[in-house]
């Protein structure tokens, strides 16, 4: 178990790495630069302001630079935009707010889908399963970015009971609708996916022994059918994670809620070149580690697995 | 000739084809979609013919007075009425859906053929080559894609080319995947190796032996493609960092109908919005059908 995890974390180092290195060289191959703006400057007070920011090194060492100062200091440098603040300011100001409701959601699209799936396959073709499987399909083309603005219509504009945007430290009211828009349409898919594979298990040769031993449901499900029937939900929880880090970026736009998403729009229209460097490389590190949290679970789960 | 109607029919053999057709056709969600979706292009073929303004035309008697004269209409020519600029919603409607079929058909197009491509080779050739082009595909995997293709708008030009390429560099990689694993199980099959045996040059074996055995699974995934690169193009121009005005798309118009829905001008949220899940259902639907249809799992 050790020796995997260690495989696994030397694997991410390269990974990281190439993400890096992807994006500085796409950041300077890009024309015009951060201080290029209608008005030319100077060519003297350019050259002095390029300075400030180290731009006047050659490529390679800016680069060396900018890597070994994230991996001795995890500093990522100034922002080009604000005088003020570094990018870790900037992190350090929105991170915690996407990272408030990107968990809830995660949990809310996880839990609810899991047993929404769950719930559809114990009781197949009654009901309770058609209502599932018909919310399931519904919700997939409920994307974040057409919830938003339909909750926004129904809660706000018509009935009046939540708030349109804000967080004002992450209040209920503020939380509500930010993670429906994004949890919707994962939670449906998670819920087809569970439903799926928890029938295509229910009907598998092992768990007919088990019945006919005499197993009640209860156990049968619990004991034998969940741990084989989580496994393709598992290998879609890394998916997810990606959909809600990026999910997160309208929500926080669209929400107001000054989560990093909107430092990284920003930053994107304002070609804040550090920012956006940042925020990304700190979007693909979360994914990586967050992959290898999956790669543990399903070793976990699936005994044919080993390390 | 009495004779001849007693005497056992010959079985006539079904290709796989016609079997994944039969399948298909049984799948009444699946046809319903499809014939929906002929008739959206259709319409978005034949639609622009009747469109009595183009979509960059300010209509100056509506602009500004959106919410009390730009109500669609048959009357002034607005057939789904004005947007907040007097420009026509119908014209701009048509042109956001073509926009969002085109990415959602030739992004999938560029998947399907880089994928194939790197997965067939991958898995074909094996060895140490399979393996350093499998972890590539790891590292790539491990990157948001919808940020990479933010990425490059922002870098380089906005426009729908530069959306083309984003969405093609980071779509083939699950196909990738998927080709590289169907393609190790066909290596070792019997027609295969008979092929070898019999001396077929390694080009000839994987375009006629490897590649019509993986039509089906590339297929398959082609299909779910298809609705995820149109969700993340109209993701990436409801952020408004897609293509730019006046062209425009149908997450752009989604959004527009979205900032503008508290001033009593709901149907320029909910136009657009209505083509975009009907697209987006139908591609959903169609590919079920043919998950159902192909896949070889549930034979």
């Amino acid at each position: 178990m050790f020796r995997f995890i260690l495989n696994r974390l030397i694997y991410a180092v390269p990974t990281m790495l190439v993400m890096i290195v992807a994006c500085f060289v796409l950041m300077h191959v890009a024309p015009g630069g951060p201080f290029t703006s209608e008005r030319p400057l100077p060519p003297q007070v350019l050259a002095n302001i390029e300075a400030r920011y180290g731009l006047d090194q050659p490529y390679w060492k800016q680069l060396w630079d900018y890597i070994a100062n994230i991996v001795l200091r995890f500093d990522f440098g100034p922002s080009f935009q604000y005088k003020d603040r570094d990018v870790n300011d900037v992190i350090a100001q929105g991170f915690p707010i996407t990272l408030t409701y990107g968990v809830l959601s995660f949990i809310a699209a996880t839990t609810i889908g899991i047993s929404l799936g769950l719930l559809a396959a114990l009781r197949q073709n009654t009901l309770a399963d058609y209502l599932a499987v018909g919310f399931s399909f519904v919700a997939q083309v409920l994307p974040n970015f057409v919830m938003g603005p339909i909750l926004i219509l129904i809660f706000t504009l018509h009935l009046g009971w939540l708030p349109g945007g804000g967080w004002y430290g992450g209040q209920w009211q503020y939380l509500i609708m930010p993670v429906i828009a994004l949890s919707t349409s994962y939670m449906a898919s998670i819920a087809r996916i569970t439903r799926s594979s928890m029938l295509e298990v229910l009907n598998s040769n092992f768990i007919r022994t088990a019945k006919a031993k005499g197993l009640p449901t209860h156990r049968i499900v619990v004991q034998h059918a969940l741990k084989p029937a989580m496994l393709p939900v598992v290998s879609y929880l890394s998916p997810v994670f990606v959909y809600v880090i990026t999910g997160s970026v309208f929500v926080d736009i669209y929400f107001s809620t000054g989560g990093l998403g909107q430092a990284y729009v920003n930053s994107a229209l304002n070609r804040d070149y550090s920012v956006l460097l940042g925020t990304t490389i700190l979007y693909g590190g979360l994914t990586i580690f967050f992959n290898l949290v999956t790669d543990l679970l399903y070793a976990w789960l699936d005994p044919k697995i080993r390390y | 000739m009495a004779f001849a109607a007693n005497a056992p029919s010959v079985a006539k053999g079904r290709s796989l084809w016609g079997d994944a057709r039969i399948r298909y056709l049984r799948n009444r969600a699946a046809v319903l979609a499809s014939c929906v979706l002929v008739l959206l292009i259709a319409f978005v073929l034949i639609g622009p013919v009747f469109a009595q303004y183009s979509i960059e035309e300010i209509d100056w008697g509506i602009m500004g007075q959106a919410a009390e004269l730009g109500k669609p209409t048959l009357a002034n020519g607005h057939f789904f009425g004005a947007d907040d600029l007097g420009r026509d919603l119908y014209a701009r409607t048509l042109q956001g859906t073509t926009t969002s079929l085109m990415v959602g058909l030739i992004g999938a197009s560029v998947a399907l053929v880089v994928g194939t491509a790197y997965g067939a080779i991958a898995g074909y050739v094996g060895g140490r080559t399979d393996n350093i082009m499998m972890r590539i595909v790891d590292i790539l995997m491990a990157i948001p894609s919808t940020l990479v293709i933010i990425l490059l708008m922002v870098i380089f030009e906005r426009s729908l080319i530069m959306i083309f390429i984003g969405l093609g560099l980071t779509g083939w990689l699950t196909m990738s995947r998927v080709v590289r694993g169907q393609t190790l199980s066909l290596m070792q099959r019997e027609f295969v190796e008979a092929a070898r045996a019999s001396g077929v040059s390694d080009v000839m074996i994987i375009w006629r032996h490897i590649l019509p055995n993986l039509l089906g699974v590339v297929i398959v995934y082609a299909s779910i493609l298809v609705p995820e690169m149109i969700l993340a193009e109209s993701f990436i121009s409801f952020l408004g960092l897609g293509v730019q005005e006046p062209n425009t798309s149908l997450g752009a118009l989604i959004a527009e109908g979205a900032g503008t829905m508290a001033y009593g001008t709901l149907w320029q949220l909910m136009i657009p919005l209505s083509f975009f899940m009907l697209t987006i259902l139908c591609m959903f639907f169609i590919g079920d059908g043919l998950r159902d249809a192909l896949d070889p799992k549930d034979r």
